[in-house]
């Protein structure tokens, strides 16, 4: 047991380091160390267009999607060098932000099942950043169940038209492309009538709004489309076999190892350490000290978790279900850690921004933290995952699952 | 980077477990709780054949050298079999006390009789209600004879030597506590059973009139000795707390499988199922801060101090949120006195408490990860 690289690994994190060392953009260093730089996108395209520079700098060099095929855009490393590079990376990767829905999903899935001509024309620019890409697939009807959308695309010679809404696009705005689940058959059950596309953002009839959040941010788009035209040569995997290639894609969207869950533990912990209350130190009060400890054996299971898994890929094997539990607990401990911090703040901690304790940093936090126990799964959804997939229970009994989609019932009451 | 177990060391839990599941069934924790006897001598017999006893201790003391990962994994199994028998006060705390402060003889003495199983020792500290700390100690030693009373001391009834906490002199520093070794045959010594919450394991009052000891390690080290037998305990006994969190996890899962309520099976139920996920949750972080407990104690790396405190607390919290919760799975059924869910429960209430609170071991981990921070 230890928490060496072998020589192998060590030699890759040496040149990496190297070349990072080299070509990062230092003087957003301290920006990005920031824990509020994970909120960057709302400056939006300014931001953007320092990480398209980073992903082409590191595309160039080949240092872009370590893990896929070169001929695509990759280095075609193993498993481990991804995370070493991802650990060298440190603070540069929240510049790769705009990029991970595309890298992430929509890569493996045109990967899977475009065609070879298809692979080598969009694969590279979307690993080089030079187009981005978003994932169309939750909508207004169908968020936890995302089987139950509700977009339809009827074929029309060698084309198909698409009419209808998603929902909770982050991206869209600023995306050149988007994989797209529709409706094709709602006669059959609503697993079995799906199937998916790619497509250009800038097609005729796709329009982009955002969303203003619940903390007034707007990080999301609703995208409607209105008799928008998607050549078939751009379907994805066969006509109503959608929602298994969706499983390919939403595989991939919580499968990144080597990159450290914010937790919002090292913060508190700071901010504790140099906090006055009443009787003194905050630290030194022993409820705080108590909750403190909590959290922070929170964080350090996370974390060894990860190495955990880690490990298993450096010695070429496939990690267990133990990092299944990432974004359960670390979502929860954002909200919880950042009520904590305003609670300890008395009345203080009801204002936002610059008048706020710490400029507002874990109020930003109580407002932003709901969407973490939502966004890419809910909390409640990854219990199920966890409690079906690592422990065996049985799957949720589905009344919709043998009734064609047309006479699913669609409100309550 | 490799964060685990070597294939040898699995191989060794898998001898463990297999051995463990053949000599230490429920019923022979059962036998220890009815009363039968006050610990499976059976199985203590057979653990120094296995050579589990021995299995840190080196070679030149009679054991088998192998090391602290190898008792890890042997820990986890005898959590998770809830062995009746005196391991952890026996192997974590009175031979792990010798091992960093006794002498040349005192070693000889006591250790190979350890790993041949022919000597139960344990550590005598507590004087009634309340945390590990100099200030609780009152036992007095002067001139090597010591006068006082221990309570609760674990397999105190039991064990054939202990190690004991003793106050030198009153100056208010640690210094003024020294670490004892008391044959328990001495005159002058008098152990008495106590009930516990877990009968699996006896627990004792011990009272010492005039008892003539030997030091163990210098006079005025006691307490930094003892401190750091706490946090090598607490990774280990942390082992066998992840044991039995998965072993509860397991019933609870197993059960919920089994039993159909409403017309099908009770965990297909989301409220049964988010439960036993939150379960999973807890032992997988035990499991992990333990590792890395692990890595430390058979190191000897400067981080052990933090490590064992995040071991101990997470590890104590998943025992007791898996054993309760594997007795809500099973309903009114994981309330009997026959099925087995209350003997996890009983023995993970136990260890909870065993080592020190876990608000106590909560104040310790804050204040080392400050103590690093400032350093």
């Amino acid at each position: 047991m230890n928490f060496d690289d072998t020589p192998q690994e060590a030699e890759f994190r040496a040149i990496a380091r190297k070349w990072i060392d080299a070509n990062a953009p230092k003087h957003l260093e301290a920006e990005l160390t920031k824990p509020s730089a994970k909120r960057a996108s709302e400056k939006r395209d300014a931001m953007l267009d320092v990480a398209k520079a980073w992903q082409k700098k590191k595309a160039d060099a080949g240092w872009a999607c370590l893990h896929w095929p070169k001929e695509y855009g990759g280095r075609g490393s193993t498993p481990i060098e991804r995370v070493i590079w991802q650990q060298e990376e440190g603070v540069y990767d929240k510049l790769a932000r705009p990029f991970a829905i595309g890298q992430g999903m929509c890569g493996p899935t045109v990967m899977a099942y475009a065609s070879e001509d298809q692979k080598r024309k969009y694969l590279p620019p979307l690993a080089s950043g030079e187009k981005v890409w978003c994932q169309l697939f939750s909508e207004p009807a169908g968020g936890s169940d995302v089987a139950g959308l509700r977009t339809r695309a009827e074929k029309d010679g060698d084309d198909w038209i698409v009419n209808g809404q998603k929902i909770w696009t982050s991206g869209a705005h600023y995306s050149d492309y988007g994989i797209l689940i529709t409706r094709t058959d709602p006669n059959v059950p609503k697993h079995k009538g799906l199937t998916m596309f790619f497509l250009d953002m800038k097609s005729e009839g796709v329009e982009v709004k955002p969303i203003k959040q619940a903390n007034g941010m707007q990080e999301f788009n609703e995208v409607f489309f209105t008799n928008v035209r998607i050549p078939d040569s751009q379907r994805l995997g066969a006509v109503g076999d959608g929602w298994n290639v969706s499983l390919t894609t939403l595989m991939n969207e919580r499968m990144s190892i080597g990159s450290r869950v914010a937790t919002g533990f090292p913060e508190l912990f700071e901010y504790c350490s140099n906090l006055m209350i009443e009787d003194g130190l905050a630290i030194d009060d022993p409820n705080v000290r108590s909750k403190l400890a909590g959290w922070a054996v929170k964080n350090s299971g996370l974390k060894y978790t990860s190495y955990r898994s880690i490990s298993a890929l450096s010695k070429g094997e496939r990690p267990g279900p133990e990092n299944s539990i990432g974004k359960l607990v670390s979502g929860m401990m954002m909200q919880d850690i950042a009520m904590f911090a305003a609670d300890l703040q008395g009345a203080s901690g009801a204002l936002v921004g610059a008048d706020a304790e710490a400029a507002g940093e874990f109020q930003a936090t109580i407002l932003g933290s709901p969407s973490m126990r939502i966004a890419g799964g809910t909390d409640e959804i990854l219990r199920n995952i966890i409690a079906e997939r690592v422990l065996g229970l049985p799957g949720d009994i589905r009344v919709d699952k043998d009734v064609p989609f047309n006479k699913v019932p669609t409100k309550g009451r | 980077m490799n964060f685990d177990f070597s294939d040898d060391q699995k191989q060794l839990r898998d001898e463990a477990r297999r051995f463990l599941t053949e000599k230490c069934p429920p019923k022979a924790v059962r036998a220890v709780i009815d009363g039968k006897a006050p610990y499976d001598r059976e199985l203590w017999k057979g653990l120094a054949d296995m050579g589990f006893l021995g299995v840190a201790i080196p070679e030149a003391f009679g054991g088998s050298g192998a090391g602290h990962l190898e008792l890890c994994v042997i820990a986890e199994e005898m959590g998770r079999a809830l062995a009746p028998v005196p391991f952890s006060s026996t192997v974590y705390l009175a031979a792990e006390a010798l091992l960093l402060a006794g002498s040349d003889a005192q070693k000889q003495k006591w250790l190979p009789a350890i790993a041949q199983g022919n000597a139960v020792g344990t550590l005598a500290l507590f004087e009634g209600s309340g945390n590990p700390s100099p200030k609780a100690i009152k036992l007095t030693a002067a001139n090597g004879v010591l006068n006082g009373t221990k309570k609760p001391v674990a397999d105190g009834a039991i064990a054939d030597f202990a190690i004991v906490a003793a106050r030198t002199g009153s100056t208010g520093r640690d210094t003024d506590i020294a670490l004892y070794l008391v044959d328990l045959t001495s005159e002058g010594v008098e152990a008495k059973a106590l009930t516990s919450i877990d009968p699996s394991r006896n627990q004792a009052e011990i009272s010492f009139k005039n008892v003539k000891a030997e030091l163990l390690g210098a006079a005025n080290e006691g307490w930094s000795i003892l401190s750091q037998v706490l946090d090598r305990a607490a990774v280990l006994i942390g082992f066998e707390q992840v044991g039995g969190s998965d072993r509860a996890l397991e019933m609870g899962r197993d059960y919920a499988l089994d039993r159909i309520a409403f017309g099908r099976q009770i965990g297909s139920f989301q409220a049964v199922k988010h439960m036993l996920a939150d379960m999973y949750v807890s032992a997988t972080l035990a499991r992990s801060n333990c590792y890395y407990g692990a890595w430390a104690l058979s190191t000897n790396a400067s981080e052990l101090p933090e490590a064992a405190a995040a071991a101990r607390i997470s590890a104590t919290q998943a025992f007791q949120h898996c054993s309760k919760n594997n007795i809500q799975v099973h309903g009114g059924m994981g309330f009997t006195w026959e099925f087995d869910c209350h003997l996890y429960y009983r023995r993970s209430n136990a260890v909870a408490v065993g080592l020190g609170s876990l608000s106590y071991w909560e104040d310790q981990l804050i204040e080392r990860m400050r103590q690093k921070n400032a350093a």
